[in-house]
């Protein structure tokens, strides 16, 4: 089967916060993922259920969230989702990623980003920096205020 | 009151300096208006139709005198020396430039106040019952608990982008004063068989074009795990709320085309599968915020009874001021509803005022009501008549809380760019009609709201008596709604048939007014004569 190519290439990734090797695999959509064995990369839409891929995170190495509209949410659930169960490969966020939205994405899990329109990297530098703190937990390390009132 | 420490002042000094940021960057035109506009949002710049609107937060309603007389000065600075109090125990700034927006919140963060997510697709600010920490029936202070859930929301990074705005109320007594079940998430935190204390989760109310009331969700969520579930509340509605028809993006559709049942489940299995993701803070951060809001020092041996030989005095006392818990004090509420004035506007000098007069009589704190009026929570009742004088003569002395007088009213045409006809102008017009005929004492209780248009941020569907404005062939009408109530005994109101002109639609609530005061029963309230002879009796007075 053929599969067409969703994904973004190594050259669309503006912003890469891993250690590991970039993974030059193509993502294919999350119903022909289903469909294979083999297939190592997925792209999420917003109407994809996360969830469907929980069974799998084993063979996942990348995980392409597509953003078609930044005000569209859904894809900061579905990387929560994939973090809390375990999945740890590229979690790389795709299209309508814009500065102001970075530092949620960076929360959420995503650690590698794409955006449509390349970003002002000063902009992007500031916006991940402006906060010390955070007061909930989600997907990253960062502790919350109120564990750290409690230290 | 709750007091920043160096963490919240941190987080709120962040948001001005990134904000200043962004405005820099729409300036430079590298945000297009499109991408500047949820950032803006999310700081509570609207742009109206003519000029920026500022909404102002303010969590639970809770004022410090420093607090209102620096929202005061802002009035000053930047506006045309007044504010607007709003449903949501906000303040709203109607004539701001956006190049004062910055330092605006510059100066709000100076007071640990600011205008985060008070606008936009997000979780905005969580409000409360006005009577929070004095009401005479409260189970407990539901303050600590909202105050939680203002830490715990702000800067969510999930839920910045949900399909619509998101608002949580929480209440902690029987009584409703907080329109707690009209809301996406409604909390009422209550006491089981054993003593202990719990929240009851009341999920997908709301009013708009589809209102709706809240079903119950979970009738007990221990304390702490209050936190996890509300996350788990959101997380279905991110994940499956609709976003393709912003009128159908609400949670309560969700609620509603699901299921309550069916939406209470998934709840539960995204809820225990949160249970062990470390969401919930530490007990002791809910001690911590409750050891801000212990009672003052209350006297003792105070009087309990006013001197009532001055009958404008005995009547404000009864109108305005309710039960507290402790003895020799009570509640008192200041109208911002004169008499053909505009619903829930203060001028500056009103503003200082009633900062000096919360500060002199009321241990430094004030509340705002959703009903736009402002309380001093805890007077001594030997010090009422003092206080009403000084009331009185700033024009804030109106003894009419709860009566018809009392109105509801969105910003309607004089300010909005959606509304479909003008509200203020009607609820001005009403406020004269029954003060000069003197049936607005002798109607009692009687909750009038109104709203320019169908998104009803006057609460319309939630008026003993509602008024909906529609634009009928080019020219303003408007719908009369009967029945709804936001309270505890909370429905939603129905239309009467026809709309009426603007001097018809007064005419009209006179003709209803006259039907209930002709056929009430002992004690009955227009609300519950209204429920016990249904709407024909009041169609055919109207219509004929
Ligand atoms: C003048 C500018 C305003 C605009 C453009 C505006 C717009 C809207 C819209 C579009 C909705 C419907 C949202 C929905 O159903 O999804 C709404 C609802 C609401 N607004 Fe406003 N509004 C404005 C001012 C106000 C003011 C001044 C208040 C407070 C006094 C207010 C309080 C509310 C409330 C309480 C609701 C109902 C919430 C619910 O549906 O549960 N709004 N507004
Ligand atoms: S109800 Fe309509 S007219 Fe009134 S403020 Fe809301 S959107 Fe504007």
């Amino acid at each position: 089967m053929a599969d067409f190519d969703l994904g973004t290439g190594r050259d669309d990734v503006q912003l890469r916060f891993r250690e590991d090797e970039q993974a030059s695999i193509a993502a294919v959509t999350v119903d022909s993922f289903l469909d294979q064995t083999d297939a190592e990369a997925v792209r999420i839409e917003p109407g994809d259920d996360a969830r469907d891929l929980l069974p799998h995170l084993a063979r996942l190495r990348l995980v392409e969230v597509n953003f078609p509209s930044y005000t569209d949410g859904r894809g900061y659930s579905a990387a929560r989702l994939l973090r809390e169960h375990g999945y740890t490969g590229e979690l790389r966020a795709v299209g309508d990623v814009l500065v102001d939205q970075l530092r949620y994405m960076r929360r959420c899990g995503f650690d590698a980003f794409a955006p449509e329109r390349p970003l002002d990297e000063a902009d992007a530098a500031a916006a991940l920096e402006r906060y010390d703190h955070v007061y909930q937990a989600a997907a990253d390390e960062a502790v919350p205020i109120w564990n750290l009132r409690h230290g | 009151m709750y007091k920043y420490d160096h963490y919240d002042q941190a987080m709120v000094d962040a948001r001005v300096e990134e904000f200043r940021d962004q405005a820099r960057r729409r300036l430079e035109g590298k945000l297009t208006e499109d991408q500047f506009k949820p950032l803006r949002l999310q700081n509570g710049l609207y742009l109206q139709l003519h000029a920026y609107m500022l909404r102002v937060a303010i969590p639970y309603g809770t004022l410090s005198s420093m607090q209102m007389h620096a929202l005061a000065d802002i009035a000053d600075k930047y506006d045309r020396g007044y504010g607007h109090f709003t449903t949501r125990q906000n303040i709203q700034y109607n004539w701001i430039k956006l190049e004062d927006a910055a330092d605006i919140l510059a100066d709000l963060a100076k007071v640990e106040m600011h205008a985060i997510q008070t606008s936009g697709n997000c979780i905005r600010n969580i409000s409360s019952d006005q009577y929070a920490g004095a009401a005479a029936d409260e189970v407990v202070d539901p303050r600590p608990y909202a105050e939680l859930l203002r830490q715990w929301s702000t800067f969510h990074p999930e839920f910045a982008y949900l399909p619509r705005k998101f608002k949580i109320a929480v209440i902690a007594s029987e009584k409703d004063r907080a329109a707690m079940r009209l809301h996406d998430i409604g909390i009422n935190i209550v006491k089981n068989d054993a003593g202990e204390l719990g929240a009851s989760f009341y999920v997908g109310g709301g009013m708009g074009r589809t209102p709706m009331i809240a079903p119950l969700i979970r009738d007990f969520v221990p304390l702490n795990q209050m936190v996890t579930y509300a996350e788990a509340c959101l997380r279905v509605y991110n994940r499956h709320g609709r976003r393709d028809n912003k009128y159908k993006a609400r949670i309560k559709i969700l609620v509603h085309e699901m299921g309550a049942e069916e939406y209470a489940r998934q709840v539960e299995e995204e809820f225990a599968h949160l249970l062990d993701q470390g969401v919930e803070p530490p007990f002791a951060e809910l001690e911590r915020i409750r050891s801000f809001f212990q009672p003052p020092e209350f006297g003792t041996g105070l009087t309990e009874k006013a001197d009532r030989s001055d009958p404008d005095f005995a009547l404000w006392i009864d109108r305005n001021c309710s039960p507290h818990k402790a003895p020799g004090y009570v509640s008192a509420a200041i109208s911002l509803k004169p008499v053909g004035g505009i619903p829930g506007d203060a001028t500056a000098a009103q503003m200082h005022l009633m900062a000096e007069l919360a500060k002199g009589y009321s241990f430094d704190e004030c509340r705002v009501t959703h009903a736009q009026n402002i309380i001093l929570p805890h007077v001594e009742i030997g010090r009422l008549h003092e206080l009403w004088t000084k009331l009185d003569e700033a024009g804030l002395g109106t003894a009419n809380l709860d009566n018809i007088g009392d109105i509801i009213a969105c910003p309607g045409l004089d300010y909005c760019s959606l509304a479909n006809a003008r509200s203020i102008p009607v609820s001005q017009k009403i406020s004269e009609r029954f003060a000069s005929n003197g049936k607005g004492e002798l109607l009692g209780e009687l909750k009038l709201k109104i709203s320019g248009c169908i998104n009803a941020c006057g609460h319309h569907h939630a008026g003993h008596i509602g008024i909906l404005g529609v634009d009928r062939k080019g020219t303003e009408n408007y719908q009369l709604l009967l029945g709804g109530s936001e309270a505890e005994d909370v429905s939603l109101a129905k239309i009467t048939g026809p709309g009426f002109n603007e001097d018809g639609i007064v005419d009209a609530i006179e003709t209803v007014a006259d039907l209930y005061l002709e056929r009430r029963e002992d004690g009955e309230r227009f609300l519950d004569t209204y429920r016990r002879l249904g709407m024909d009796p009041f169609k055919e007075a109207l219509y004929g």
